[in-house]
């Protein structure tokens, strides 16, 4: 079964290119355990939020707002999509992916996708 | 004439009873076959209603478990049958139905088939981290327990519908989020069974101390909790704190009959001990025993060693109370907690004197944390009481009845308060 792994952090604009460097690294190391697994579906971080455009359908009518869904502390700011046996398995993956500019703070949101809709 | 109608009761008394007893089992076996928690309990509930409907008139069986587990395999295997006439397609329920199902009927009288116990699995499906505890504790109570929703709604003082929603979300979130239908391996085992512990006391408690309402002791979820823990124990005895858990209920649970007279909350303390339950003391003593020889030791344990040595005192006073603050320390080393801390403070005051276990407990207090727990405040009120601090101790009352849920607790607080408050007025 599929999961996708939501990653929110908060946004840091204060953080090191250094600090940076050393969160990719270490996402890349978990893209690399995932594809050795074979495991491995998609990857990728977002832009930050201020470069995000939501549009919102009202009466037939696209509003668009210049900014993330919803103003959190916690940004969606990127996703891992993997094939798991179960849910353990996903939130074990979830533990080793890093889930903020600085490695620690944020969080992981499993979701299971919709395996029998796929194409 | 004869209108003896006392067969028919006895038989649908003997269903209903086989039923509660065997229901966790046949539930948890028609799960696995089928993967499905509602065609399970749709199943098991076609089962005993046949029960109902035949053993009356064709007497009580043999093997009256055997029946009920057969016969609900075979409502399974009709109901996924008919789906499939219906839909006329293959999958793995029926593959695995029919590889196991008899070729024939045979008589179910005569019925020695075997079914594994696959009870683990369940609970530890139903308590799993990954669903909301009251939902861990609903599903626990209505597959493992055979409670129907009203009964749970009914325990847990809800509307049937809020039950049932509730049912229905964990279970669908079990399906469509995968979790597995599996004892997890060694690696996951402790964070895990933790998870059932926690859901099997959560049920006790919450009969032991009604969080609200007016009745102090709903004996119901709390005999259901000791069935459930006796179960976790019988299934997986090499485990410590699943004695533990076990020995701390049913030493709770032995003083029931002396915690409320006449209405009214009874402290420890002021019990009359010929009311304890002895037969549960006797276990629950003897289980701590073994479990601490087992080892390794865990909280359940601790607490049940503390509530052993209440159990073995037979006057207030013959209390050991050095040791059960011991054990306290012990406690606080695994479990940090500010309740603990609490109830180490009261160890304290009992075995140094009530002005150091005051001492301790307003250290406690000064981080706040314990401001919006009543017991606190309770706790400190009695040792201001203790010591003829009155006017002190008022204003702890005060903040602790301004504060509690429990109708009966609420009178027993009060009560204290009029004591404490009543040599002031006369001043």
């Amino acid at each position: 079964m599929r999961y996708m792994f939501l990653i929110y952090s908060v946004e840091s604009a204060d953080a090191t290119p250094e600090a940076l460097q050393a969160v990719a690294q270490r996402h890349r190391q978990v893209m690399d355990e995932a594809a050795a697994h074979g495991v491995m579906e998609a990857a990728e971080p977002l832009k930050p939020t201020i470069t995000a455009t939501t549009l919102r359908m009202k009466e037939g009518d696209a509003m668009l707002v210049d900014g993330p869904f919803a103003e959190t502390k916690e940004q969606l700011a990127g996703y891992y999509i993997l094939r798991c046996k179960d849910l353990d398995e996903a939130i074990d993956w979830a533990k080793k992916i890093p889930t903020g500019c600085k490695g620690g703070e944020g969080c992981v949101e499993i979701r299971p996708l919709h395996d029998e809709l796929r194409h | 004439m004869n209108f003896d109608i006392k067969p028919t009761m006895d038989a649908r008394q003997a269903a209903e009873t086989v039923f509660r007893e065997e229901s966790g089992k046949i539930i948890a076996s028609l799960i696995r076959l089928s993967g499905s928690f509602d065609k399970a309990e749709d199943a098991s509930q076609e089962a005993f209603a046949s029960a109902l409907l035949s053993w009356p008139k064709t007497g009580i069986p043999a093997n009256p478990a055997a029946w009920m587990m057969t016969t609900a395999h075979r409502k399974l295997i009709d109901q996924v049958r008919r789906e499939h006439t219906a839909r006329d397609k293959e999958d793995l329920v029926r593959y695995e139905i029919e590889a196991f199902a008899p070729s024939s009927k045979p008589e179910i009288e005569s019925e020695t088939m075997h079914f594994p116990d696959e009870r683990l699995r369940l609970i530890f499906t139903c308590c799993h981290p990954a669903l909301n505890q009251e939902g861990q504790v609903a599903l626990t109570l209505r597959t493992l327990g055979g409670l129907s929703t009203p009964e749970i709604a009914k325990a847990f003082l809800l509307p049937e519908p809020t039950l049932a929603q509730r049912l229905a979300r964990a279970k669908r979130k079990i399906q469509e989020a995968h979790i597995s239908y599996e004892v997890p391996p060694p690696e996951r085992l402790p964070e895990r069974l933790a998870s059932v512990q926690a859901v099997i006391y959560l049920i006790f408690n919450e009969g032991y101390v009604a969080a609200s309402g007016n009745q102090l002791i709903r004996t119901d979820l709390c005999a259901e909790a000791i069935r459930l823990a006796r179960v976790l124990r019988d299934l997986m005895s090499d485990e410590a704190e699943n004695l533990g858990l076990l020995a701390l209920m049913l030493l709770h649970d032995s003083r029931r009959a002396a915690r409320v007279r006449d209405g009214k909350l009874v402290t420890l303390e002021d019990q009359d001990r010929s009311l304890w339950n002895q037969s549960q003391i006797a276990e629950g003593i003897s289980l701590v025993e073994k479990a601490l020889m087992l080892g390794p030791v865990g909280p359940y344990q601790l607490q049940a060693a503390i509530a052993a040595l209440h159990g073995e005192a037979r006057t207030a006073e013959e209390t050991d109370w050095k040791q059960i603050k011991e054990l306290y320390e012990r406690l606080l080393d695994v479990n940090p907690s500010p309740v603990v801390a609490l109830n180490h403070a009261v160890a304290v005051a009992m075995c140094d004197g009530f002005a150091d276990g005051l001492k301790n407990m307003d250290a406690l207090g000064a981080s706040g944390e314990l401001d919006r727990y009543y017991l606190y405040h309770a706790a400190r009120a009695d040792l201001l009481r203790r010591l003829k601090r009155s006017a002190e101790a008022a204003e702890a009352y005060h903040k602790a009845l301004a504060i509690v849920t429990n109708q009966i607790e609420r009178e027993f607080l009060q009560d204290r308060l009029q004591q404490v408050e009543r040599p002031v007025r006369q001043n």
